[in-house]
Order: structure tokens, then C-alpha cells, then sequence
């Protein structure tokens, strides 16, 4: 008698856990990909721990305090590793709405990843999306700050120079006429580097051959 | 009052303005392009054919002329005949409109660098999506270096009728790059310390253009760097100097773009081979491990007679993973730039570093062909007697690059970049050859080769090489004119111009047809140019005409 009890409930939970059962999630594991040489090998003890990880996020959820491990069922384990897994009320008759399921292993991601020493990509939950870590934003984008800076020395750079070319047009608007009142009044060339005695050439009228006038180092200065 | 016209310090000044102007982004971006499109190695033969037999003869022509007239592209090409004054407004047309676009690309840099001080760099990972439990769709579907050009940069819209706003970002960026250039020309060019486009006599057409545009022939840029000279400057020894140095760039950084390739390819490669493998070992369940890249091809044989229904429905979803493949992924242009090499630096170790120096080398390239464009259109505005004695040269250097900056606000819009490669494919290259032709042919047969003989002789006390005169006068000519023959028969046959359009819900690029007004803006910048050479002609004839009917002949 109790064997054929014990047969129909193993009946049950073969039913309840299937792949592609209801409520029911596959979980994949990449230890190799993760810990390379440091890899464990995954056998039963390992089921056990991650049947406690299931049962211990249910007992956060409100209501399913009472979640023991014995009501995590784990089957159809493959070389992946990969295997799918159901969570039953105490009675053990259904499984466990896949959202409860879901909003529990989102919350205690952390924890069951820390519990393996794996992460997000290597111990996937497939049909449970992770939440992502949003970069860090800082509250002032950095290529403001960047470029502000750089904005600021080209614009002083810009003042000094236009500054400086003005200070120089006034020193040299004053200086020929220093020395115009020394000359001849006549004269109203105001050419004090080494002259070019061409341009009262463009007060005669005519036609200027430019070809011709850049020669200029060829004449004399007065 | 007529001032001595400002001198270069010294004459190693002036070799280093037109090799900072010369060596530009096309060195960088097109050359290795055209290297890989045309047989690797091979493709120097043509190259250096036409540098000596095209690129020398044209730049110390142009450098001739700026040291002879002493003038801007507008005087100078006036002294030589007064009906040529079109054409030195033509290359003043057109340098108005390179700096135009030009600029934005040094924005652009600037942007990258602004963002290369962060970790981990903003192009190396994809943002999250709204509910965070993924990243971003379009993100997934391109790459995340696409999905930061495309979207954080350009923010780009699916074609060039939907126009969009001006981006404000770009719009700093574009500023900062116009103050920066205002800083180094604002005292005039004597106190600052080079371009692209388009199968298979095609390897040779390519060159040639290639040498041409890199060189930054016909924008004026030469002719106005050069009439700063002191007239006994040996311009012949710099034109070789420039050149060589200018193509010995792109060839050096042809080497580092391999190098730059290769690394992308081994990397994204392996990457390929990775995901097969993730792929196989999640559907089959086989252990973590097993498969690696060397039995790969053997235990997907055995899967697809094992497991023939599983293995058929895996089979659409297996890529073909091959190095030549991804080796044979040519790009060109800010598609290099912005998005290859970027995606190479990401995966270096010190990414920040690279980025950092990689941009700042863009920067320096780009402000140096700057500063060769605006020196093009200040100096014949600061030649002419009429604008100069208005306004001090800081007041016209700083109306230049407002107005460049506004009318360059255009393309930091989100249909910007489509606006970009059209300014970029079709404003400079077709005006370029005309203007250059004509160039040519004023010199040696409307002056006079034997006139401007001897007037070099004059300056600078050597007679002018055989070789120079056998090129000016019959080569250079007769490869200009079949370089413009080949580009317009090849625009007359494309038929209809299309462009690349970014989708985003594909993530990759569509071709789209232009749209009417686009190829009538096309026209417009092509015939704008190359008109003024004809009617500038027209213009002083007829007003030779009524002079000569209004004044009598003098006894």
C-alpha cells in the first residue's frame, strides 16, 4: 500500500515538473565559461544548494513563508548544464503561479548568483529577464565639463589676440604721424617701411599693370 | 596706404602650412581605402606614376603662380589675363563651400574626445532599454559603436526629407570648432605655423584623382599660402618636399589602418565564432566546454546527422564565420573614422588613451586643412583694396567664420549628415578639375610658358627643369581632361543619384533615391563654381565693349 502511495506521489511530481511544464523554468549554467580551472563539477550536493537558493527567495514573497526545500522540484538535468524546475504549494498537488516564481528569483538575483559564484550571463534563468545595471550617469554629462573648459581658453586666447591687435593699430597710427610733422607737408605717403614709392601710382589714374608691381624690391626708396 | 605685403618667418613656415593643409583627413580615411579597393601593394604603381607626373607639376605650378603674382587666387589669376578673374573667384566659391562642411568633421572629433574621458567609453557599450531588462533595440540590431554615431551623435533621421532640428550638442561642438579656427587665422595667414571622392582603368583614374584632391589643388589654398613668399623662395624643392611628404603620410597611415583592420577582424571573428558556439551548445545542451573553436566544424557534422530535425532549424540561425570576409569589409570616410576605428579602440587595453590621442590626431589633421581653406577666402578679401580698408582683418576673419558657423548649422540637423555627403561627393570634385584645367592652360598658353619662364627665372635665379615645361604644357593638361571626361560620363550614366539612408528599426543602412530639390541643390553647388569662370569672362568683355565705345582712341 504505501509503496503504491509513494509511486503515485513520484507519479505527481514526474507530472508536475516537465520541460515546458506549467510554471515551470529552465536554468542554464556556463561554470566552465565562468571559472575556467576553478570549475566544480555539478552533482546532486549542487541541486540541493540551488533548491535551498529557490526555496529561500519563495519565503520572501508574502504568503509563501512557509516554502521548504523539499517543495522545489528539480529534473531533466543535462550535461549543459542545464536542467528545469518547479515550485509546489505545501500540498503538492500544483505548482506555484510562474509570476510569483519570477518576482522572487528577481528579487534575489544577487544572492543565488553570489551562492554559485557566477553572474547574470552564466547562470541564465531563461524566461526570467535580469534587471540590467544602468551605467552610472553622473548629474553633469563629463564632456560638458570637458568642453566648457576648452570652450573658456579658446574664447580668453581670442580676447588676447584681437586685444593685442588692437593696442599695435593704435601704436602704429600713432607713430606716423609723429613723423609726419617733421616732413614736408606735401607729402602724403605714410609708407615707413622700406617703401614702396608705387602708390601715388594710384592716385594718377590710368591703368595699373599688376604684373609689374610687385617688382618692388627692385626700386629705390626715396 | 600701401603696406609691404606680411612674409612667412622663414621659409620652413611656409613648407609646414601647406603640408598641415595638404596632410588632411583624406590621408587618413581615403587612401587606405583606395590601397585595399585596388590590389593592396599594387596600387602604389598608379600612384606614384601620377603624383610624378600630375601632383608635382600642378602643385609647383600653383605654388609659381601665388610666389609670382604675389596676390590670392582672385589678383593673381586677374594679373595673368583680366578675363581669368573668374576663375580665381571660382576656387574661392568653391574653398567657401569645403569650409563650410569641412568643419563639421573637426566638431565631430571634438565630440569623441569630449566623451574618450570616461569609463567605460560610451561606444563600447549599448544603452539600457526602458524597462531595463535589455539594452536598446536599435543597438542590438546594429553595433553599439553604429548605434553612438548614429543615433548619440547624429541623431539621424531615415532620409533627407525629414529634416528635423538643430542638435545643440553638435551645434557647441561646431562653435568650439569655428573659435578654434577664428584663433589661428585671426592674425592673418603669415602667423599660422589638404581631398576626395568616387572601377577598371578605375585603379588609375583613382590615383589620379586621389593625388589631386589630396594635394588640395585648385582651392586657392596654395596660391594664397604661396603669395606670402619672399619672391627668391625656391618653391620647385618645396613642391617636392610637400608632395612627397604628403603621400609618404598616406602611406604610413595606410600601414596603421591595416594594422587597425586586421585587429578588427581577428577580434569580430572570433567574437562570430563564440556566438556559434553559445548557439550550439544551448540547443543541444552538450557540456559547457566541449566545443571549441578547433572541433567546431566536426561536431556540427555529427549534430546534423544525429540530430537532423534539431540541427535544420538551429541551421538558419548559424552564421558562416570567415576572417577574409570580415578583412574584406572596406570602408571609407566618417564610416572609417567614427565607427571602424572606434570599434577597434573599444576592445584595446587603455581605450581611454587611444581614443583620446586617436581624436586629438583627427583634430590637428582637420584644423590644418582649415586653416588652408579660410586662407584661401581671406586672402583675396584681405587683397582687395574695398573690403580692407573698411574693416581690420580680425573684423573679416571673424564675419568669415560667423557666417561659415551659421550656414554649417545645417548640418548638425538630424538630416545633417545626409546633407554632409553631398556638400562632400559633389561640391569640390567636378569644379576642382575644371578650375585646375583652366589653371593650367592660363599659364602656359594665355600668359605664356616662355614669359613665366623667365619671370621664375627672375625670382628666384634657377631656370625651369625640362620636365616641368613637358608637363605643364602637353601632360598634366591631357590627364586632366580625361580624369573630367571620365567623371561626367560617369555621372550621366549612374542615372539617377542615390545616397545610404540609416533605418533604425533595421539598424543598417538603406540606398534611397534623392529627391528633386536635392538634385537641384546638387546642380546648383556644382554650377555656382564652375559658372563663374564663363561669366566673369562675359562680364569683363562687355564692360571692355562700352569703355572702348565710351572713350575715343587717343591720337
Amino acid at each position: 500500500m504505501l509503496c503504491l502511495l509513494f509511486f503515485l506521489v513520484t507519479a505527481i511530481h514526474a507530472e508536475l515538473c516537465q520541460p515546458d511544464g506549467e510554471n515551470a523554468f529552465k536554468v542554464r549554467l556556463s561554470i566552465r565559461t565562468a571559472l575556467g580551472d576553478n570549475a566544480y563539477a555539478w552533482d546532486t550536493n549542487e541541486e540541493y544548494l540551488f533548491k535551498a537558493m529557490v526555496a529561500f527567495s519563495m519565503r520572501k514573497v508574502p504568503n509563501r513563508e512557509t516554502t521548504e526545500i523539499s517543495h522545489v522540484l528539480v529534473c531533466n538535468v543535462t550535461q549543459r548544464v542545464s536542467f528545469w524546475f518547479v515550485v509546489t504549494d505545501p500540498l503538492k498537488n500544483h505548482t506555484l503561479p510562474a509570476v510569483e516564481v519570477q518576482t522572487a528569483i528577481r528579487m534575489n538575483r544577487n544572492r543565488i548568483n553570489g551562492a554559485f559564484f557566477l553572474n547574470d550571463q552564466t547562470l541564465e534563468f531563461l524566461k526570467i529577464p535580469s534587471t540590467l545595471a544602468p551605467p552610472t550617469d553622473p548629474s553633469v554629462p563629463i564632456w560638458i565639463i570637458i568642453f566648457g573648459v576648452i570652450f573658456c581658453i579658446v574664447i580668453v586666447a581670442v580676447m588676447l589676440l584681437i586685444l593685442s591687435g588692437i593696442r599695435q593699430r593704435r601704436r602704429m597710427s600713432k607713430g606716423p604721424t609723429e613723423v609726419d610733422d617733421s616732413e614736408d607737408k606735401c607729402e602724403n605717403t605714410i609708407t615707413i617701411e622700406n617703401g614702396i614709392p608705387c602708390d601715388p601710382l594710384d592716385t594718377k589714374g590710368g591703368h595699373i599693370n599688376d604684373a609689374f608691381m610687385t617688382e618692388d624690391e627692385r626700386l629705390t626708396p626715396l | 596706404m600701401e603696406k609691404a605685403r606680411p612674409l612667412w618667418a622663414n621659409p620652413l613656415q611656409f613648407v609646414f602650412a601647406c603640408i598641415s593643409y595638404a596632410v588632411g583627413l583624406g590621408n587618413v580615411w581615403r587612401f587606405p581605402y583606395l590601397c585595399q579597393m585596388y590590389g593592396g601593394g599594387s596600387f602604389l604603381v598608379p600612384y606614384i606614376i601620377m603624383l610624378v607626373v600630375e601632383g608635382m607639376p600642378l602643385l609647383y605650378l600653383e605654388l609659381a603662380v601665388g610666389q609670382r603674382m604675389r596676390q590670392g587666387s582672385i589678383g593673381a589669376w586677374r594679373t595673368i589675363s583680366p578675363y581669368l578673374g573668374g576663375v580665381g573667384l571660382a576656387s574661392v566659391v568653391v574653398s567657401f563651400f569645403l569650409s563650410t562642411y569641412y568643419n563639421i568633421i573637426n566638431a565631430w572629433a571634438f565630440w569623441y574626445l569630449f566623451h574618450s574621458f570616461q569609463d567605460p567609453l560610451p561606444w563600447s557599450v549599448c544603452p539600457l532599454n526602458s524597462n531595463r531588462t535589455g539594452y536598446d533595440e536599435e543597438c542590438e540590431k546594429a553595433s553599439s559603436t553604429q548605434y553612438f554615431w548614429y543615433r548619440k551623435t547624429l541623431n539621424i533621421s531615415p532620409s533627407i526629407q525629414d529634416s528635423g532640428g538643430v542638435q545643440w550638442e553638435q551645434g557647441l561642438c561646431l562653435l568650439l570648432a569655428w573659435l578654434v579656427v577664428y584663433l589661428c587665422i585671426l592674425r592673418g595667414t603669415e602667423s599660422t605655423g589638404k581631398l576626395e571622392q568616387l572601377a577598371n582603368p578605375k585603379a588609375w583614374i583613382n590615383a589620379a584623382t586621389q593625388i589631386f584632391f589630396s594635394l588640395g589643388l585648385g582651392f586657392g589654398s596654395l596660391i594664397a599660402f604661396a603669395s606670402y613668399n619672399q619672391p627668391s623662395t625656391d618653391c620647385q624643392k618645396h613642391a617636392i618636399i610637400v608632395s612627397l611628404i604628403n603621400s609618404s603620410t598616406s602611406i604610413f597611415a595606410s600601414v596603421v589602418t591595416f594594422s587597425i583592420y586586421g585587429f578588427k577582424a581577428t577580434f569580430n571573428y572570433e567574437s562570430c565564432l563564440n556566438k556559434v558556439i553559445l548557439l550550439l551548445t544551448n540547443s543541444f545542451d552538450l557540456e559547457d566546454g566541449f566545443l571549441t573553436a578547433s572541433n567546431l566544424e566536426q561536431v556540427k557534422g555529427y549534430l546534423a546527422s544525429a540530430f537532423p530535425g534539431k540541427y535544420s532549424e538551429v541551421l538558419p540561425q548559424i552564421r558562416n564565420c570567415s576572417l577574409e570576409s570580415e578583412l574584406a569589409t572596406a570602408v571609407q570616410g566618417t564610416g572609417l573614422s567614427f565607427i571602424v576605428y572606434t570599434e577597434a579602440i573599444k576592445n584595446m587595453a587603455a581605450s581611454q588613451l587611444w581614443s583620446v590621442l586617436y581624436f586629438f590626431m583627427l583634430l590637428m589633421l582637420g584644423i590644418g586643412s582649415m586653416l588652408g581653406n579660410t586662407a584661401a577666402i581671406l586672402t583675396p578679401l584681405t587683397d582687395s583694396k574695398v573690403i580692407s580698408s573698411h574693416l581690420p582683418k580680425e573684423a573679416i576673419s571673424g564675419l568669415v567664420c560667423l557666417v561659415n558657423c551659421v550656414i554649417g548649422l545645417v548640418f548638425t540637423m538630424e538630416a545633417g549628415n545626409y546633407w554632409f555627403d553631398i556638400f562632400n561627393d559633389y561640391a569640390a570634385t567636378l569644379p576642382l578639375l575644371l578650375i585646375v584645367l583652366v589653371e593650367i592652360v592660363a599659364v602656359c598658353y594665355v600668359f605664356g610658358l616662355r614669359r613665366f619662364e623667365s619671370d621664375l627665372k627672375a625670382m628666384t635665379g634657377r631656370t625651369l627643369n625640362w620636365y616641368w615645361k613637358a608637363m605643364w604644357a602637353g601632360v598634366s593638361p591631357l590627364l586632366i581632361i580625361s580624369l573630367f571626361v571620365f567623371y561626367l560620363s560617369d555621372y550621366i550614366l549612374t542615372g539617377t543619384l542615390q545616397y545610404q539612408a540609416w533605418d533604425a528599426s533595421q539598424g543598417q543602412l538603406v540606398t534611397k533615391d534623392y529627391p528633386l530639390y536635392a538634385l537641384a541643390i546638387i546642380g546648383l553647388l556644382v554650377a555656382s563654381s564652375t559658372m563663374c569662370i564663363p561669366l566673369v569672362a562675359l562680364g569683363t568683355f562687355i564692360v571692355r565693349c562700352l569703355k572702348r565705345g565710351d572713350t575715343p582712341p587717343v591720337a
